[in-house]
């Protein structure tokens, strides 16, 4: 337990070690706030909730997330400290667990970071508070299983810029897959109803729109737990050799 | 102990490592010595459960390194080659993370980084980013992070590489203090250190243990073992080379400059005889002392074979031995 506390520690304040951790929070804050602005006409829809915000993120997350996750365990492969790491008394599913969580606290505090926007719209209106908080709790879910995918893929190669390319187009698959134009390009394709029902339920998408809604269901909860714990079993194994 | 069962580490079809297999007690120090990519590293990292081995095992106080990983590593201090190092990281917060990786509580990490920040010279550069720290530097925040814990087990590669004299020496000190209560290992191509240092020597060439023996019995082998030179005044008698024949333990003796090498028969002790003859003939001697051996030329023998095979026998057996096959 100490040995997984001290890899957290070091892996999160490893973050802010280089201007990449500001940098990445700056352009995660400018993206997510930015995108509902320009692109979804954040202020001139009536509503004050924070879908059109909420609806951006898994295309946020589809390359910020990668760029978090990509150094991972490639950094630690191309500059050889895994042999250091390895050859201390912690297990292999320790220091995956320790480094994902380490990752996932930047990302959620990253996430954290947005919450002026509900409390700006919070003055502007009477928003409604319950999918304010299942859609953020969705966010910080949905971060973590992109992060474990990512995980996964830097686990594989020791370049970080192909551990970002893998971790994007996987992303960007589960991503897809739930996305409502492609749902429709696949239904005119003259797919079936239920195949295409199917595939979009292994996507981001579908279960993070449902928080954002306002719905907590066990259903979305055990996918994102799910599909976190398969890529890091994965992930385990693959640098179990 | 460290116990190294038929260790094989394969490649694809390339035999990095073929069948190591030693035991080492406390208290031994083994140097492991041979050109580069005898396999080495590649063995200790299978040691220090880095590498799976394709076959057999290791164990490390006991504990099988391939079954009970941490409680083995839990044992162990291991300078990897080449240092890798979290390189954004100060030398303390590096070093405070390997005590606490390792479980030590913060009065024994404190008291610890203090021993060893000491030992290897780091105090003046605590503060600063591994990263701006020359090479010598970074081997030792390497080093001090290997006995930080006071391991029983060290597995040092190339402990004294890229360092300045001064730090060899004192490397090569501190090791050989350490030694009466731990079981140590290391790699290095500098054949004094395992000279001053081990005493035990471990030749691996393509992946093979050659000898596995003290460094005394390893200078056995060298061809001038036991030779001595006789350097006379100018002047000296003519009859010299003859007297020398005629002891029946001398066997080639060869002109030296204005001296002469005289090489034992079979590996006898015969600086005695020929200061028996030197006295009788009443040579106007100048100097008679031990041919200087170096372990760089056995090494070189040994290793150089055109197909070095695992062989125990004494120099002696090798040449009648190759002699069979000759003829
Ligand atoms: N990942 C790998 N894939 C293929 N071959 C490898 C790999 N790692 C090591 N080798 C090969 O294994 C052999 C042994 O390497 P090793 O690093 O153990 O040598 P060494 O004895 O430590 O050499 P040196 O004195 O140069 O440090 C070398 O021929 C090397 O090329
Ligand atoms: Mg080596």
């Amino acid at each position: 337990m100490k040995s997984v506390i001290s890899i957290f520690k070091r892996e999160f304040l490893g973050y802010f070690r280089s201007p990449v951790a500001y940098v990445f929070l700056a352009v995660f804050l400018i993206a997510s706030a930015g995108l509902p602005w320009f692109v979804g006409g954040f202020f001139e829809s009536n509503e004050a909730g924070l879908d059109r915000f909420f609806i951006f993120l898994p295309w946020v997350f589809l390359f910020l997330i990668p760029a978090v996750g990509m150094r991972l365990w490639s950094e630690e492969k191309r500059s050889g400290t895994w042999e250091l790491l390895f050859t201390m008394p912690v297990s292999v599913t320790q220091a995956v667990v320790a480094k994902f969580l380490a990752g996932w606290a930047f990302v959620s505090l990253a996430i954290v970071l947005t919450l002026p926007m509900p409390i700006t719209i919070a003055y502007l209106g009477e928003p409604d508070w319950g999918p304010v908080i299942s859609g953020y709790f969705g966010a910080i879910l949905m971060a973590g299983a992109y992060l474990g995918v990512c995980s996964l893929a830097s686990s594989m190669t020791k370049n970080q810029v192909i551990s970002f390319v893998i971790s994007v187009v996987f992303c960007l698959l589960l991503v897809l897959l739930g996305w409502s134009v492609f749902n429709e390009l696949m239904l005119s394709l003259n797919l079936p109803v239920a195949l295409v029902d199917a595939l979009a339920n292994f996507s981001f998408v579908t279960h993070f729109e449902s928080m954002v809604k306002g719905l907590i269901r066990v259903k979305d909860l055990f996918f994102f737990f799910s599909l976190t714990a398969f890529c890091l079993c994965l992930n385990i194994l693959v640098l179990e050799r | 102990m460290i116990k190294s069962q038929n260790l094989v580490k394969e490649y694809g079809s390339f035999r990095a490592v073929d069948k190591v297999s030693f035991e080492l007690r406390k208290g031994d120090i083994l140097g492991f010595l041979g050109p580069n990519g005898a396999g080495k590293s590649t063995t200790m990292k299978m040691i220090t459960g880095f590498l799976p081995p394709t076959s057999g095992t290791a164990s490390v106080g006991g504990h099988d390194i391939q079954s009970h990983p941490i409680e083995a590593k839990r044992l162990l201090g291991y300078l990897p080659e080449s240092g890798p190092l979290y390189q954004e990281m100060t030398v303390l917060e590096f070093l405070k993370f390997a005590g606490e990786i390792r479980g030590m509580d913060t009065g024994a990490r404190d008291k610890a980084l203090t021993r060893v920040m000491e030992i290897c010279h780091l105090e003046n550069v605590r503060h600063q980013t591994i990263e701006t720290l020359s090479k010598g530097f970074r081997q030792r925040v390497g080093m001090a992070q290997a006995v930080l814990h006071d391991p029983s087990y060290l597995v040092m590669d190339e402990p004294t590489d890229g360092l300045d004299p001064n730090q060899k020496q004192e490397v090569r000190k501190l090791i050989a203090s350490m030694a009466s209560d731990k079981a140590i290992i290391l790699s290095t191509h500098i054949l004094e250190e395992v000279e001053a240092m081990c005493n035990r020597v471990i030749i691996i060439a393509r992946g093979r243990v050659l000898v596995d023996e003290t460094p005394a019995d390893l200078l056995k082998r060298h061809p001038r073992h036991n030779a001595v030179r006789l350097v006379l005044q100018s002047g000296g008698p003519d009859a010299v080379r003859e007297t020398l024949d005629r002891i029946p333990q001398v066997g080639k003796v060869e002109a030296l400059g204005n001296g002469w090498l005289i090489h034992p028969k079979h590996g006898e002790v015969i600086k005695p005889r020929v200061w028996e003859a030197a006295r009788a003939g009443n040579w106007p001697v100048e100097s008679l002392e031990n041919a200087p051996l170096r372990l760089e030329e056995v090494f070189r023998e040994l290793t150089l074979a055109p197909d070095a095979k695992p062989e125990k026998t004494k120099p002696s057996q090798k040449k009648s031995r190759e002699k069979v096959e000759a003829a």
